[in-house]
């Protein structure tokens, strides 16, 4: 039999994607459920001096108005940070309470601060219309560069600073520095970015009188883990009375990650009110409150020699928390940032500092990449300068500077096992047609145009676990996966996992990886998530973990399978167990060649005996019934990396950039299906392309958020894209038997700073912020036309 | 969204009557919809005047071509008439918004919003368009008042625009990247006797920019607006561009139209 592991086969879930045959949150109706519309601050940061709920219970159709008071008096717990960091001092990081109803004090536009449920969506935004507040508006601090200065913002938080952390040797840095020929320096912004997932958050709540079970439909990556926070930290109901369901869900980039005031709130009240509530976020809402990604302020510096070899690296960033500190707001700008900030190169001495501050914005937490695209930025941009600088070649700088020697210690915390950085730079070169690029430069010239080229080498640590390495960074969960197999009496399979699809095609990958496991059809198997009440416990996805985590749980619970199969068919063969062997789903008995099939086995397992004779296939020690389960925790993280390639066109008149090529070359160790991960990879790429060019958040000088539709936010096109051209290098990862590396943000984490290299190639080296709009680059052309006048 | 009464009146007569200080027409509903989804307007009676058949439609008589006001972008865009008479007519109804936009957007829609970014009121300007309301018929200069501002009254409704064909004429716009209304937009109009530049995005509304204009009438080439100095005072400045890159786009644009022409 053909492995299914390599090969391209269609996505399971296309034909209900494609034909709007989806099951989202939305979706789902309670009888006699309401529905609800939050009161959100529209202020930046404001006391509440009261909130009258008087006019509003009136309304026509409203069944209840719950305020932060009531959600205190209860006793329902806040949202939560999930990791703590230290500061350099010694001292722990510095949290305030985030309640799910804002009750003293809003800290952002969009802060909830009261509900309302009616019989109808219209009636409850009426009755929300009339629920008033009383504000006094405070001034609000909104830039991060600023938040030290300003006033703090949360009791208890000096200087609005949550931790002063660092990760490294800075009187190494300093000796590196001293010994240097030359210091490259780059002052840089990671712009902020709203993830815009199609699909909206949204929950729907069902509180069971009877079992007195909440069933909450929610939009989560993760569902397990909501129930964990919820049950644990919100003491909302126990774990045995709090079922969460993360039915489809289009698209999360980490905005999902998060248990959200909107659930904690519905899932409390829906008890209260014992009715079903509804509630579905407007695109507005969206833009506001879900969780935003990046907004660091950096300035870094790498010491070289002349002859282009990296001594030490520095990296001084300031990181915008928004106002509180979320699931993985506090570990996305410090481990997930500072370990990767060194890339793919030996540079001997270097540090990451990292101040993380509160501002009154919408929180910022994980977004596809979390912390490596922008260590990625800060790195290739300082490489591509320390190029111009030197002028040496930005390829042969990169090579000068890779390891060779694998696994490679990585300077600050990883050990990454497997890789080959040149072959993946290498290649990257001769599918970009790197040695032809001044040529058609000299032909953009020609046409009035400048083109520019620009590389970035990479790599990541992700497959988000080990548990003991991350709880010992401060991680409040262990980050293993767990899975289950479960035969059907009659053949079919139930594969369980506590990762979650939205968007990551799992019924496809993970039954495919299950079916050579088990050498039967796909067809035969169902990928089943999403649903605390199935399957085991579970992590969830993130941090391009499902694979090199959850896939692996699923391969192991397979290989047990396939262990106790092997004894039942001995015993129907009546043969050792060390005499069969397991073939293409086959248990055969070498000697004899007698079989019997996994199917056969199976439903053995779940008939033991037969008629007429006292006789069972069920071996002396194990248990009828075929069910498997394992809990996957690997032995380090998985390091994907790659270097990719991009040519951009500017018209210096309008300042337009078009990314007129792009190559990625990347190295995702074995490859499960190709189409999959393609479809990862140009995602990722359209993503980092937005972040490059269009995608601008701006808040004003009050907090509010400027950018808070589509009329204003700019989501990169099909348009704005040329052809994506892959290739990959296949190093296997050597900390999971299947030698998978995580694939799913390595689009993001790459592409900004290749993009940005070109563009500012292109410009002959000035620097430029992200997104380079038309105008910024527009303006930069027309510094360069002056300042090569002066020079001719 | 606040309840409303819906009406769908099949003549003008009918949709006027029902109109009042808190009615609307609906045409295509790309400003109108969301404008209530979002709260930022409410009415009692809604008219959607889809279904009145003489406000929509092509026709090109010798001189004029006339577009009724409920045609969509998309038929403009692809109407065989309108792409012989006036290309840059179909070509900048083709570049509106997105598919969707063009899908539902009207005539009438636009240039009674008079949004101060869009398109077809710089057509209207430099084609020297006719607005044939219900009551009147207004020379678009007199039509177009100010930001979403126009010389409509209360209850009045737009049934067609009349443009006067040119020998040639082109428009080019800058889309906004996100939203892809003009940043600015430039239509250039050659007359008989004279040329029309005129000007959408800029500013608070769409106006003819006299010194083009002038510039082009004596001599129509690019050379002739070579260097021409674009004031960007009175231009608009947003966190989509500044009043100086607005007017760089003005004189580039311009001479793009020119060229395309
Ligand atoms: C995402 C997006 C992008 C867009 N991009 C562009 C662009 O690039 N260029 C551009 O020019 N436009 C653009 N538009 C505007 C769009 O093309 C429509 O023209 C516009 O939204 C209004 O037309 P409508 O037919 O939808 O009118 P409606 O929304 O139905 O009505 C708009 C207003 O006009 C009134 N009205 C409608 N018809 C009449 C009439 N016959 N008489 C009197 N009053 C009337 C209504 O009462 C209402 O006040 C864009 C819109 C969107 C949503």
């Amino acid at each position: 039999m053909a492995s299914l592991v390599g090969s391209r086969v269609e996505r399971k879930e296309d034909g209900r994607f494609l034909q709007g045959r989806g099951r989202y949150t939305a979706d789902i109706n309670i009888a006699n459920q309401t529905y609800a519309v939050f009161v959100r601050s529209p202020h930046a940061r404001a006391k509440i001096k009261s909130v009258d709920t008087s006019k509003a219970l009136k309304s026509s159709g409203v069944v209840g108005v719950l305020t932060g008071k009531e959600i205190a008096e209860d006793k329902i717990g806040g949202l939560i940070a999930g990791w703590a960091i230290r500061s350099e001092d010694g001292s722990e990081m510095k949290v305030p309470a985030n309640p799910p109803l804002a009750k003293d004090i809003a800290n952002f536009v969009g802060e909830p601060i009261a509900v309302v449920f009616a019989e109808t969506l219209d009636e409850a935004k009426e009755g929300a219309e009339k629920v008033k507040v009383d504000y006094k508006v405070l001034k609000a601090v909104v830039d991060p560069a600023d938040a030290m200065k300003s006033e703090a913002i949360h009791d208890g938080v000096d200087k609005n600073l949550c931790y002063d952390w660092l990760l490294g040797d800075r009187k190494a840095v300093d000796e590196a520095f001293a010994k240097a020929d030359k210091i490259i320096k780059v002052d840089l912004i990671n712009n902020r970015l709203v993830p815009n997932a199609m699909e909206p958050r949204a929950c729907v709540v069902d509180y069971n009188t009877a079992s007195e079970e909440i069933t909450l439909y929610t939009t989560s990556q993760n569902p397990h883990l909501s129930r964990l926070v919820m049950s644990a930290f919100g003491n909302v109901a126990p774990e045995n009375k709090l079922r969460v369901v993360a039915p489809d869900v289009g698209g999360g980039f980490g905005s999902k990650i998060n248990v959200y005031n909107e659930e904690i709130v519905c899932s409390w009240a829906s008890k209260k009110i014992e009715r079903p509530i509804k509630w579905v976020a407007e695109r507005t809402e969206s833009f506001l409150t879900d969780t935003h990604g990046r907004d660091h302020v950096t300035h870094a510096e790498l010491a070289v020699t002349n002859d282009g070899k990296f001594l030490g690296f520095k990296n001084e960033t300031i990181a915008n928390l928004g106002a509180y500190a979320r699931v993985f707001g506090t570990v996305t700008p410090t481990y997930l940032f500072g370990p990767c900030a060194t890339g793919v190169y030996v540079i001997p001495a270097a540090y990451s500092n990292v101040k993380a501050v509160y501002t009154n914005t919408a929180p910022v937490d994980a977004y596809r990449g979390a912390g490596r695209p922008e260590a990625t930025y800060t790195i290739e941009r300082l490489v591509e300068k320390a190029a111009m600088e030197l002028g040496i070649d930005k390829t042969e700088i990169r090579m000068k500077n890779f390891p060779t020697q694998f696994p490679f210690k990585q300077t600050l915390v990883h050990t990454v096992d497997s890789g080959d950085y040149v072959a993946g730079l290498e290649k990257a070169k001769q599918m970009a047609d790197y040695a032809g690029f001044e040529a058609r430069r000299k032909k953009s010239e020609a046409n009035g145009k400048l083109r520019g080229i620009g590389v970035s080498s990479y790599f990541e640590a992700c497959g988000i676990a080990p548990s003991a390495a991350v709880m010992s960074l401060g991680c409040g969960v262990g980050l293993w996966e767990s899975a289950e197999v479960r035969f059907n009496p009659t053949g079919q399979i139930s594969v369980f996992t506590g990762a979650h699809s939205h968007g990551q095609s799992h019924d496809t990958t993970f039954a495919q990886i299950a079916a050579d496991e088990l050498g039967v059809p796909m067809e035969n198997i169902d990928v089943v998530h999403g649903d605390t009440d199935k399957g085991t416990f579970g992590m969830g996805t993130y941090g391009s973990r499902s694979l090199t985590v959850g896939g692996i749980a699923i391969v192991n619970a397979c290989k047990k399978i396939v262990a106790k199969g092997k004894r039942v068919a001995a015993k129907m063969l009546e043969v050792n167990e060390d005499e069969i062997e397991f073939k293409d789903g086959e248990f055969v008995a070498l000697k004899s060649n007698k079989k019997k099939t996994i199917g056969e086995v199976a439903f053995a397992c779940y008939l033991p005996g037969q008629r007429d004779e006292m006789k069972s296939p069920i071996p002396e020690g194990d248990e009828p019934g075929l069910i498997e389960s394992s809990f996957f925790d690997p032995a380090n993280f998985s390091f994907p990396a790659g270097s990719h390639i991009c040519e951009v066109e500017i018209d210096p008149d309008t300042g337009n950039v078009k990314v007129e090529k792009y190559t990625a070359v990347d190295d995702f160790g074995r490859i499960v299906n190709p189409m999959i991960v393609e479809g990862q990879v140009h995602g990722g790429i359209a993503q980092g392309i937005g972040q490059a060019l269009h995608e601008n958040t701006q808040y004003d000088e009050t907090g509010q958020l400027m950018t808070a539709s589509y009329m204003d936010y700019t989501m990169p096109r099909a348009d704005n894209f040329p052809e994506f051209n892959l290739g990959f290098t296949c190093t296997h990862a050597t900390s999971n038997p299947l030698g998978v590396k995580g694939c799913g943000e390595a689009g993001a984490i790459a592409s900004p700073p290749t993009v940005m290299n070109a563009v500012i190639d292109a410009l002959g080296g000035q620097e430029i912020s992200m997104p380079a709009t038309a105008e910024k680059v527009w303006k930069a052309c027309k510094a360069m036309k002056k300042s090569n006048a002066k020079a001719a | 969204m606040k309840s409303f009464n819906y009406h769908a009146p099949k003549d003008v007569k009918d949709a006027t009557k029902l109109a009042s200080s808190s009615s609307a027409f609906l045409a295509g509903g790309m400003t109108t919809i969301p404008s209530m989804k979002l709260g930022l307007a409410s009415y009692k009676d809604v008219i959607d005047i889809k279904k009145i058949k003489k406000l929509s439609g092509i026709k090109v008589s010798g001189k004029t071509v006339t577009i009724g006001a409920t045609t969509k972008h998309v038929e403009v865009a692809t109407s065989k008439d309108v792409k012989k008479a006036i290309p840059a007519l179909a070509k900048l109804a083709g570049n509106i918004g997105d598919a969707q936009v063009r899908n539902r957007g009207t005539i009438g829609g636009s240039i009674s919003n008079n949004d101060p970014s869009a398109c077809y009121p710089s057509a209207c300007m430099a084609l020297n368009a006719v607005i044939h309301t219900n009551k009147r018929k207004i020379d678009a200069e007199k039509f177009f008042t100010g930001m979403f501002e126009t010389a409509l009254k209360s209850g009045e409704l737009v049934e067609a625009v009349e443009f006067q064909i040119p020998e040639k004429a082109d428009y080019q716009k800058h889309p906004n990247p996100a939203s892809r209304y003009a940043i600015i937009g430039v239509f250039v109009a050659k007359h008989k006797k004279d040329v029309n530049v005129a000007v959408t995005g800029a500013k608070s509304c769409v106006y003819i920019d006299k010194d083009l204009s002038k510039k082009l009438s004596s001599n129509f080439s690019v050379s002739s607006i070579e260097g021409t100095d674009v004031k960007s005072s009175g231009m608009n400045s947003d966190m989509h561009a500044s009043a100086e890159y607005r007017a760089n786009l003005v004189s580039l644009y311009a001479k793009k139209a020119v060229e395309a022409c």
